[in-house]
């Protein structure tokens, strides 16, 4: 079984890597045909399966929501417009609950983050193995490339490259906005003023790096948090369907190569087991999947709305 | 795992999504809740109104017929007063021309009786005239003067 427990790994990580394009400092601007290929390119490289997947989702939900708005009637709604309503309108609630300023980016950004992030993460439910076994079959056939070096990660958010995007997107907004709203003497005071305040002045200048160094950790702090939560949750998620994946094609494997025995039975308790665990796990993630989407969202109205409001 | 470019890609697509979103999905959504929110408000609105003229008209309608009732029964009852009155006007007249006619017929008896007895007394008168001429033509005869005197009184 020793080359068993080496496939499996192999198997992980195949799964775990990236279709990759970058410039190699051997091959140029290629596609990488190793993990230590894609590394080598260093910062210098793109994801095209990440980018692939979230511009397709991005386009359905702009798409999809589009023709709704576009044919959006005050009369009675009908159809698809009153799914497309409910969300919006959820939407419209959330920000309203906490969003307390005026802004018009941030209820169709809450939207957008919503929607496209839970599109993203709805790929995690997507049997583990189909859209990279039909990348590998296109890449096979049409490219004519090994296909075991056709790295396909469908689901976009397990890439900490795109959540520290958005997140990174939406750190730069904050501050945007903390220094628009509050002027750049705002923002820099709320950064050392706070949260040791002192009337003396001496004492103020004295207390300002404690402040500022204080006030630097929670403001870094929020992006990365923003970024890692999804991205730890869905890669964790991402990684548990792996796993079963394995042990039902484990024992399938099993009960395939020893025939008749006891070991059929094992193989076939394996592979029942693993489909039972992959359904359960498949009904549980749903709830995560909505739930990291709808965080998202919510801190995002969050720190809009810190950045917004003067203490 | 690598940070790589794509953290750039995603956040240019991320802002081009929330653009697009802000411009051409958003607003019109919004636009069509907003427009059927006040179009739902005018429509229970409205229907309140209705109901408020409805009690309004039902009010107005009741007062309409107890008003009618009122008018008729004073009608009605004025009617039967005019009648009891025609009635009584009329039983007056008609004992006044019965008192009338009796008069007038009553009066007409005695005319009656008077010329009768009028008319009795000439022929008394004639009679008693004849009687003494006769009396006065037979005076020797005394027993026929007896006689005729008695057949003067038996005319009587």
């Amino acid at each position: 079984m020793a080359s068993d427990a080496l496939t499996s790994t192999d198997y992980i990580s195949h799964h775990l890597q990236n279709w990759t394009y970058g410039l190699h400092p051997q091959n140029g601007w290629s596609f990488a045909h190793s993990a230590a290929e894609a590394k080598a390119m260093g910062f210098w490289a793109i994801h095209v399966d990440t980018m692939l997947w979230s511009i397709l989702l991005g386009l359905a939900f702009i798409f999809f929501f589009h023709r709704e708005a576009r044919k959006a009637t005050a009369g009675v709604p009908s159809g698809m417009q009153n799914f497309v309503e409910m969300v919006v309108e959820f939407i419209d609630t959330s920000v309203r609950g906490s969003f307390t300023s005026k802004n018009k980016l941030v209820p169709p950004m809450a939207l957008t983050v919503f929607v496209w992030i839970f599109l993203m993460n709805f790929m995690d439910l997507i049997p583990v193995d189909w859209l990279p076994w039909v990348a590998g079959q296109v890449g096979a056939n049409v490219f004519g490339v090994d296909p075991h070096h056709v790295y396909f990660k469908v689901v976009s958010t397990t890439d900490p490259n795109a959540t520290i995007g958005m997140a990174l997107t939406v750190f730069a907004l904050m501050i945007f906005f903390s220094i628009k709203v509050k002027g750049i003497g705002g923002f820099v005071g709320e950064l050392t003023l706070h949260p040791f305040h002192s009337h003396n002045m001496a004492v103020q200048v004295f207390l300002i790096p404690f402040n500022l160094f204080l006030e630097l950790v929670s403001l870094i702090s929020k992006p990365i948090s923003l970024a890692l939560r999804l991205f730890g949750n869905m890669y964790a998620g991402e990684m548990i369907f792996i796993l079963i994946a394995i042990m039902f094609s484990a024992g399938m494997l099993l009960a395939a190569v020893t025939g008749l025995s006891m070991d059929t039975i094992l193989g076939g308790l394996l592979t029942l087991g693993g489909a039972l665990l992959h359904m359960g796990w498949a009904i549980f993630h749903i709830l995560v999947i909505t739930l990291q989407a709808f965080i998202f969202m919510t801190l995002t109205i969050v720190y809009m709305d810190m950045a917004h409001s003067d203490h | 795992m690598n940070i790589n470019l794509t953290l750039i890609g995603q956040s240019i697509t991320f802002i081009f999504f929330v653009i697009f979103c802000l411009k051409y999905v958003w607003p019109p959504i919004m636009n069509a809740l907003e427009e059927r929110k006040t179009k739902i408000a005018d429509g229970l609105a409205a229907a309140d109104k209705g109901k408020h003229e409805e009690e309004l008209a039902k009010k107005g309608a009741a007062e309409t017929l107890r008003k009618a009732k009122e008018e008729s029964a004073e009608i009605i009852s004025h009617a039967q007063k005019r009648a009891s009155e025609i009635i009584e006007e009329a039983k007056d007249a008609a004992r006044a021309e019965a008192d009338r006619l009796v008069h007038a017929a009553q009066a007409e008896i005695e005319q009656e009786a008077n010329r009768a007895r009028e008319h009795l007394r000439g022929q008394v008168v004639t009679l008693a005239v004849a009687g003494a001429e006769k009396v006065l033509k037979r005076e020797i005869d005394e027993k026929a003067n007896e006689d005729l005197l008695k057949d003067l009184v038996a005319q009587l």
